[in-house]
């Protein structure tokens, strides 16, 4: 079984490609999204002036708020820069004068109320109430603190099942299985030796992506290092699985690619990597939940973010499981060994 | 089969030689009859196993992977059998240690085939399973193979091979059986089954414009001519025809001055001794080629 992992690590290491899809990706992809989501305290949103009646004095009321950058536009422009998103709101002068702008964009409803908020105290409106703002920039509440388990969690999922899923289809293809099956092999030592090597390879991801998040992002890990290494062990076991389930009766290899994107899509859609599943219906919630890959997201985040112990993640940690171990007893047994 | 043979199955492609060769490995369940190996019959689990200790097996379509190095894929094997030769014994047996770092891919067809034979010789087996060990292999890594699988008899050995070339057959097997459309239709030392044709020699010759009818019978009554048979076709003449003769220097004469008195033009004309593509030949009445 030792001497099965040992191949398995070398076929792997030696394809170029996949190690970069395995380990260059996910960073690339949590850098770039650090990058797009990061913390530059409030931002400046780009709001327009319709050409018209004093819209030059609107403009410049409009630009002295710090958290506004404003600009006289003709109708034409000011149209195609609101539906591009470039201006996220549009003042046409007049009287009422009209704000224009997508009630659906987050940054519109926030320019809405910026740009109100000017010009009535432009008008002389005067606060009645003493406020004062504490904004927290602690780490563990940024969208990379959130982004960074959530791709763990999907490189988990993503090299199971590739990982496992291609080598077991194409080895099938090439007679290899046949071969083996000729030999005194155990045949659940074939299987395990799967998951030996997914061991093996999970250390280096982990270690490369929270390494990464740390160095660059400063994403801490609050709980434990041995809880964390302990979920992420339970999450390739049960994406190992998975992938062995995936890949037990294909013969081509692009009969099981089908297979996979039938399994892995609703996941990285449903399962809360990018954004919060608390975003879907409420119906839907239960379901969701159900999933490996959100159960898994879920404790990822609970033990990087909130410093969480294994023992009160009994839940999420119950659901990967019993995944990784209905989906290995049933690809043992319907395992096409030809 | 007894220890220490070296048995062929013979036949076209399409036979039944890999299916009858799976089944004896316990890869293919029989749909009816018992299989016994080395006297044991075929069980899963920890019987089936210790059957599989003792047996060497090379398949007939295993690619090996391709990114292993060939002493990766012989350790590999070699982890599989509580019993078996070092990486450094089976390269040597092979003829491949050479090549021990090459990756796979990087092989050609016959160090691929001698690497897939290593792979069987690995754990010592008792009986050794080839799966048209040879098809596709240029003359030189025939021999090779052909030297090696001779090694391994000489140690005591037992082979069961398949093949659709007649005269590897010849030159390995103590005995064959020749099969076609899945049944066995002969079965002897491969002298035996020449000698089932009466005769030693085969005359094979065509005409420039084909066999008229009545020649077959002229020849039938020519002096120390055993069987006529359509044979080998001349090219653009048309069919031609095969003799089975007991004694080439008095027939052949004969036959050209016939055909010189019809006369008939000679477009191909070749005699040797007979094989056992002829006896294949008298058995089905097609060529063992063709097919």
């Amino acid at each position: 079984m030792f001497q099965l992992a040992l191949s398995r690590m070398r076929e792997f290491y030696r394809e170029p490609e996949a190690v970069f899809w395995v380990f260059g990706f996910p960073i690339v992809l949590a850098f770039a999204l650090g990058l797009a989501f990061r913390n530059t305290g409030p931002g400046e949103l780009q709001v327009g002036v319709a050409a018209g009646a004093g819209d030059s004095a609107l403009a410049a009321t409009l630009d002295s708020s710090p958290r506004l950058v404003a600009a006289v536009l003709d109708s034409g422009t000011a149209r195609l820069r609101l539906r591009t998103g470039r201006i996220a709101l549009l003042v046409v002068p007049g009287d009422p004068l009209v704000y224009r702008y997508d009630s659906t964009r987050t940054e519109s409803g926030l320019a809405r109320l910026e740009v109100d908020d000017v010009l009535q105290r432009a008008q002389g409106r005067s606060d009645r109430v003493a406020v004062r703002d504490d904004r927290v920039v602690a780490p563990g509440s940024r969208y990379i603190d959130f982004l960074i388990p959530g791709l763990l969690g999907m490189n988990l999922l993503g090299s199971g099942i590739w990982g496992v899923g291609f080598s077991v289809v194409q080895a099938r293809q090439r007679k290899l299985l046949k071969r083996y099956m000729a030999t005194p092999m155990r045949r659940s030592h074939y299987l395990l030796s799967f998951i030996l090597s997914r061991l093996v390879f999970l250390l280096l991801e982990v270690v490369a992506l929270v390494g990464f998040g740390w160095l660059l992002f400063g994403v801490a890990v609050r709980g434990s290092f041995a809880t964390l290494a302990a979920l992420t062990i339970l999450g390739a076991f049960a994406f190992a699985g998975l992938g062995l389930l995936v890949a037990s009766r294909a013969r081509t290899i692009e009969g099981v690619s089908g297979l996979m994107n039938l399994v892995m899509l609703p996941m990285w859609i449903l399962s809360g990597t990018f954004f919060s599943y608390a975003r879907f219906p409420d119906a839907m919630i239960p379901f969701v939940k159900a999933l490996p890959l959100t159960a898994l997201n879920d404790s990822l985040r609970a033990v990087m973010i909130d410093g969480a112990g294994l023992l009160s993640l009994g839940a999420p940690v119950a659901i990967v499981v019993a995944w990784g171990a209905v989906s290995f007893a049933i690809a043992l047994k319907i395992f096409r060994w030809r | 089969m007894p220890a220490g043979e070296c048995f062929g199955l013979l036949g076209p492609n399409g036979a039944g030689k890999t299916t009858t060769i799976e089944i004896l490995e316990g890869l293919t369940p029989p749909d009816s009859g018992a299989v016994e190996v080395l006297g044991t019959p075929w069980r899963d689990g920890a019987e089936g196993r210790a059957l599989r200790e003792r047996l060497g097996i090379q398949l007939q379509e295993t690619q090996l992977a391709d990114k292993l190095t060939v002493t990766e894929t012989l350790a590999l094997f070699r982890s599989f059998y509580r019993q078996s030769h070092t990486v450094d014994e089976v390269l040597a047996l092979v003829e491949l240690e050479e090549k021990r770092r090459a990756r796979v891919v990087t092989l050609s067809g016959g160090q691929k085939q001698r690497l897939a034979v290593a792979c069987a010789l690995v754990s010592k087996p008792e009986l050794l399973f080839l799966d048209e060990p040879t098809t596709g292999l240029d003359p030189q890594s025939r021999r090779q193979l052909w030297e090696i699988i001779r090694r391994f008899r000489a140690a005591g050995g037992t082979v069961l091979l398949t093949t659709h070339y007649m005269e590897e057959a010849e030159r390995l097997c103590d005995r064959v059986a020749i099969m076609d459309h899945g049944k066995v239709i002969a079965l002897g030392t491969p002298r035996e089954l020449i000698a089932t044709l009466g005769a030693e020699h085969v005359i094979e010759f065509a005409l420039n414009d084909g066999v008229p009818a009545d020649l077959v019978d002229a020849l039938r009554t020519l002096g120390g001519v055993t069987a006529v048979r359509p044979g080998a076709d001349g090219g653009a003449g048309g069919g031609g025809l095969s003799l089975t003769v007991t004694e080439l220097h008095r027939t052949l004469p004969a036959l050209l001055t016939l055909l010189q008195r019809r006369a008939l033009e000679l477009s191909l004309l070749t005699t040797h001794h007979a094989t056992l593509d002829d006896v294949f030949v008298a058995l089905t009445g097609r060529q063992l080629r063709d097919t």
